[in-house]
């Protein structure tokens, strides 16, 4: 099959962005107040990931799409009902722990053992697709060390589009600083990218996709692995949140013109 | 003892450090000097001679890898550069900028050295024992954390330090070898807006926020897009300001609604866009609601125009709330900032 790939999304999940939060510090660390109780989504960058995924699959016959998330099983369970909706892939699911303040490199370890071990996967036609930072640790460094321990060296970071070639290299457009892509052509699979926004919308709700998913949704869940992971000596001093809050001066009634006048007074302070 | 090494790449002249390396180099020197650290300084380009000299007076031993496979920002040649300097150094802290060439590189590297990387660094504790701060949640969580194991590895955010300023001279720097592996990738070019069309631009002093509002109906019962979009252009070159917008209206261009042709994703400030740093925000037309806001973590500064009197800016997350119409005060803004350049 030419250019068909094998395409494993990493992919966390993490509180509606909506929602208040408040860190907390337990036995184990720092934490969220009321985490398990957090409404949570599929992390928005890694989501953008998978619906890149999905829809690279769809126009190359022969591909499949992998979705490898670590969570406890009830987060992931209620988080796989709305994604399943959206767009084909077999889940495989990883009963850790959620949360920003866990270690990316522990993270990694269990996420790049997990993706080894699936079976059938052809490691010659791997995508490794994720965001290229998380909405709750944001550090983008979880990817990177997943391709590190799996032997992929062509990475690509803020990756906003990838353009498959006749002859299986493709094009990568990354963010660069200044609003600017930096152009890289890779010679073909393997390869990493770490996913920024992407160029798709999110996919509409399609019941079908998600019947055909969840029949493999939850025995995947049934047989995650349970993973702990290790601190790695990062500890944590402090954990706020900012106490900054501003004192709002509220002009209500001020003709346009003069709001004009002491804004532009402003921009030249 | 610490064996502090700060790692710089060139800027896309080829002969100078970034800026944001220079900051890394300013932090580096200030840690050295605070801790007794053993300080050195690794420079990646393909001719590193010239900016060597920039880092003159940092009482730093300087090393440099060098040759055309090093002006591409691309993983595996830089990878490998990084590695090779900090075996060289036998670094046991590494601070580099958070430039998007090292922070693709940088996680991989701490792991072939068997370190760790922490990112988006935005201070550094004072004292012997180093402590970084960071933010979690999309800047919505700050935590002030430590390391015990070593190599770490700590990426600066640029812009939250004044660079590092040389003193007169030559730097005598050392080079290392670098084996590289087999490249399969290559760098063919960077896409970037004609000059005019550039509405990014992260050396400006003020950010200018665009949110939903502007495409949506006005008094009139209309939209009026075309105009929203000249009042925002016209400002952007007016103030020499940066663009940013939320999500809602970015998003906007692949729902099929009208859009403001000139905005893309790159421009998204918040949740799930960038966090960029300016002295000072103007949000227009924008609710201000915490998923937008988180993105404004690092301006001070900051001003909103809305109609909506109870919209999230006046609740304590800007310090000027101006209640009117934008499209008015934006006509008018534009014209004063036109007759000031007369």
């Amino acid at each position: 099959m030419a250019n068909s790939f094998h395409i494993v999304v990493c992919a966390s999940i993490v509180p509606d962005p909506l929602q208040t939060l408040e860190p907390i510090t337990g036995p184990t660390g720092p934490g969220l107040k009321s985490e398990m109780n957090l409404p949570a989504v599929l992390d928005p960058w890694a989501a953008c990931a998978l619906y890149e995924a999905a829809s690279l699959a769809t126009k190359h016959p022969g591909s499949k799409v992998w979705l490898v998330s670590m969570g406890p099983k009830a987060k992931l369970q209620q988080v796989m009902m709305t994604v399943a909706q959206k767009v084909p892939f077999e889940l495989v699911a990883v009963d850790g722990p959620i949360g920003g303040f866990t270690d990316a490199h522990a993270t990694a370890a269990v996420l790049a053992e997990t993706i080894a071990a699936i079976p059938g996967l052809d490691r010659e036609h791997l995508l490794l697709f994720g965001g290229w930072e998380s909405a709750s640790r944001g550090a983008g460094v979880t990817m990177q060390i997943i391709g590190e321990r799996l032997e992929i060296t062509d990475q690509f970071q803020g990756v906003d589009q990838i353009t498959i070639n006749n002859d299986g290299s493709f094009t990568i457009l990354e963010r660069v600083e200044g609003g600017k892509h930096q152009v890289s052509t890779c010679a073909g699979t393997p390869a990493l990218l770490g996913w920024a926004t992407g160029e798709l919308p999110e996919p509409r709700n399609n019941p079908q996709v998600g019947m055909a998913n969840m029949r493999g949704v939850m025995p995947a869940l049934q047989k995650a692995k349970s993973a702990k992971l290790d601190a790695n000596g990062l500890s944590y001093v402090s954990v706020s949140l900012p106490k900054q809050r501003r004192e709002t001066r509220l002009v209500k009634d001020m003709p346009e013109d003069e709001i004009a006048r002491e804004i532009v007074q402003w921009i030249a302070e | 003892m610490e064996k502090l090494l700060v790692l710089t790449h060139v800027d896309e002249s080829g002969v100078a450090l970034t800026k944001a390396s220079l900051e890394a180099v300013a932090a580096g020197v200030e840690f050295a000097g605070a801790s007794g650290a053993a300080l050195s300084i690794g420079i990646v380009g393909a001719e590193t001679g010239t900016a060597a000299n920039s880092v003159a007076g940092a009482s730093a031993r300087v090393l440099t890898v060098s040759g055309e496979a090093f002006a591409q920002a691309r993983y595996a040649s830089d990878a490998a550069a990084c590695e090779a300097l900090c075996r060289a150094a036998e670094a046991t802290l590494v601070f580099a900028p958070s430039s998007s060439r090292f922070a693709r590189v940088i996680p991989g590297v701490a792991y072939r050295l068997g370190g760790f990387a922490d990112t988006h660094i935005t201070a550094l504790g004072a004292g012997k024992t180093l402590e970084a701060s960071r933010w979690f949640y999309r800047q919505r969580v700050e935590a002030m954390i430590r390391r015990e194991s070593r190599p770490w590895f700590l990426l600066l955010d640029a812009g939250t330090r004044a660079p590092f300023a040389a003193a007169a001279g030559q730097v005598q720097a050392e080079t290392v070898a670098v084996s590289l592996p087999q490249l399969r990738s290559q760098v063919t070019g960077i896409v970037a807006p004609k000059q005019d069309e550039q509405t990014i631009r992260p050396e400006a002093k003020m950010l200018f926020v665009a949110g939903a509002g502007w495409t949506k109906k006005q008094a009139d019962g209309q939209a009026h897009v075309a105009e929203a979009g000249s009042l925002i252009l016209n400002f952007l070159r007016s103030a020499d300001a940066s663009l940013g917008s939320s999500k809602s209206l970015v998003d906007q261009s692949s729902e099929n609604q009208q859009v403001l042709s000139f905005l893309t994703h790159m421009n998204q400030v918040g949740q799930t866009g960038a966090t960029p740093r300016h002295a000072k925000g103007l949000a227009t037309c924008c609710h201000g609601e915490e998923p937008h806001v988180v993105g404004w973590r690092f301006i001070n500064d900051r001003r909103a125009i809305s109609l909506d009197p109870n919209c999230g800016w006046a609740r304590g997350k800007a310090d000027v709330v101006y209640v009117a119409d934008a499209f008015k005060v934006m006509a008018s803004v534009n014209a004063l900032l036109a007759e000031n350049k007369q």
